[in-house]
């Protein structure tokens, strides 16, 4: 692969006391959708973290752009242009619907998305963009916290288990909208429980267990008996 | 007509008050740091002021603008250089830390300035008085009232309505989340800080045109402004200027009825206020 833009070295990451990752090594080209799929505690939250600096690593570990950005705050990071759409949408209560957006693009980077941008792809979000966050519904506060993530006009665009507690309908939409979304250039790395979405959307997959990578392949060549080995680990 | 004169005096009173709990408020509520030197910093505020009106010769109200961006820059070196490294988990570390730095502060201001009482001179204004239908009101606490509208009004609009306050209540929220939006914590305290050390510079000098101060008495304006805090509700600034208010009023009736009273009757007062409400009046609504 020529020049990846996100390469993941030997990556140990640990949660707490206890190591989530061990020697993870993992590529992401540019404009590439990643899957990562994987059961519960399979460590893909912790890899998504090691990613965008929330966990801090050796500097080496992770390497963005051919610069190595392991060991920078998670601030460092996001300016550099990875973006991460949390696990539970983690929405800021007290501000309102724009507020959130507007201050994921306080970052200051250039591109294709502002606040129309955002409007038009989720046009309830306007709306409501006076009210509270924490008053929309499951499905409206994920388009939120995808916006907030977009309005960064990031390069690399992470995805924490965004069907996490939504209504399967709501799910539908969202992952209908994930094109338009990515379709910008933009590289994506989608964590995901559901494995028949995240193949679909994803070009190429990362299959975790227990902390290490144990099945990588092309999304749409995949058996799905090789991938119920990689999950559970069973023969 | 003597009554509503207490209730007017004591209403006043609580814009100073509300200037030492305003800081207090804004620390709390942006990295829920409790300030144990805040008194002690206020003084420190009142001691500069002193410095320089009378090294430089300048009315105490002109001091101010000396005064203000000096203790701000401190506040600013201070988080990033101490408070920050006590944030975390444990509510613990920060009180100590700062419970050692009031400590600190009132020593080395007893080493300058001795341990005698000091009054800035601010000339016709402290006795300058307007009056009104049988109520004679001093320009001086009326000015103070003024100020404390005034800076709490600034603090309200700073935090709503400016990408600085969105990113304080932003980290306030969430700080980890807050970092992936390019927001450097250590920084954002950093300048909430040098906010509240900004706005206890103001009350500090202030409280030093009003009455004589001596390197001791920070602990007692801690407590008059957590009081002020508490009342109105943590997180609430204009319930601040309102718990404020409540303790000077409460004050200022205790002594009237007996000039011992005055600090007994404004700690009943609180004490009640929690006991029937332990949020405080005016809690901050969110979700």
């Amino acid at each position: 692969m020529p020049d990846p833009l996100l390469s993941l070295c030997g990556l140990d990451a640990f949660y707490g006391d206890f190591q989530a990752l061990y020697g993870v090594d993992l590529q992401v080209a540019q404009g590439e959708v990643l899957a990562i799929i994987g059961a519960n505690g399979a460590g893909k939250t912790t890899l998504m973290r090691s990613i965008s600096s929330l966990t801090r690593n050796r500097a080496e570990m992770v390497r963005y752009r051919g610069e190595n950005i392991g060991a920078l705050r998670a601030d460092e990071v996001a300016a550099r242009g990875i973006a991460l759409v949390p696990e539970g949408r983690q929405l800021f209560p007290s501000l309102s619907v724009e507020e959130n957006l507007i201050i994921g693009g306080q970052i200051g980077r250039k591109g294709p998305w502002s606040l129309p941008a955002i409007y038009t792809l989720f046009p309830i979000l306007q709306e409501r963009r006076h009210q509270q966050s924490t008053s929309l519904s499951g499905g409206q506060q994920q388009m939120v916290a995808i916006g907030r993530a977009l309005m960064a006009n990031p390069n690399l665009i992470l995805f924490d288990e965004i069907s996490l507690g939504l209504a399967p309908i709501i799910i539908k939409d969202i992952y209908a909208a994930l094109p338009g979304i990515i379709g910008e250039g933009m590289s994506a790395l989608i964590v995901e429980q559901d494995i028949t979405k995240a193949l679909a959307v994803s070009s190429r997959f990362y299959c975790l267990q227990e902390g290490r990578v144990s099945l990588e392949g092309a999304s749409a060549t995949v058996a799905r008996e090789e991938i119920s080995r990689a999950y559970f680990g069973v023969a | 007509m003597e009554w509503v004169n207490v209730v007017v005096q004591g209403t006043l009173l609580g814009g100073l008050y509300a200037l030492f709990a305003a800081g207090l408020s804004l620390i709390f509520g942006v990295m829920r740091l409790v300030n144990i030197a805040h008194g002690d910093l206020i003084v420190l505020g009142a001691y500069l002021g002193l410095s320089v009106t009378t090294v430089l010769g300048l009315h105490p109200l002109l001091a101010l603008i000396l005064v203000v961006p000096v203790m701000a820059g401190f506040g600013y070196v201070l988080q990033r250089g101490i408070l920050n490294q006590t944030l975390g988990k444990d509510i613990l570390p920060p009180l100590l830390v700062t419970f050692g730095l009031s400590v600190i502060i009132q020593n080395t201001l007893l080493e300058t300035y001795s341990a005698d009482p000091q009054k800035m001179n601010a000339g016709a204004l402290e006795t300058a008085s307007v009056s009104a239908g049988g109520l004679s009101v001093g320009l001086l606490p009326l000015l103070t009232f003024g100020t404390a509208i005034a800076v709490i009004a600034t603090l309200q609009w700073i935090f709503y309505r400016t990408a600085l306050g969105r990113a304080f209540r932003a980290t306030s929220d969430n700080p980890e989340i807050a970092q992936l939006m390019g927001l450097n914590r250590r920084h954002i305290f950093g300048l909430a800080m040098a906010l509240a050390l900004g706005v206890t510079a103001i009350a500090g000098i202030m409280l030093g045109i009003r009455t004589s101060f001596d390197p001791s008495i920070g602990g007692g304006r801690l407590i008059f402004g957590f009081e002020a805090v508490i009342i109105g509700g943590l997180g609430n600034l204009w319930g601040t200027l309102a718990g404020g208010v409540i303790l000077g009023v409460a004050q200022t009736i205790g002594a009237k009825i007996d000039p011992g009273w005055q600090l007994l009757a404004g700690h009943l007062a609180f004490l009640i206020i929690l006991a029937l409400r332990p949020n405080g009046l005016f809690p901050r609504i969110d979700g």
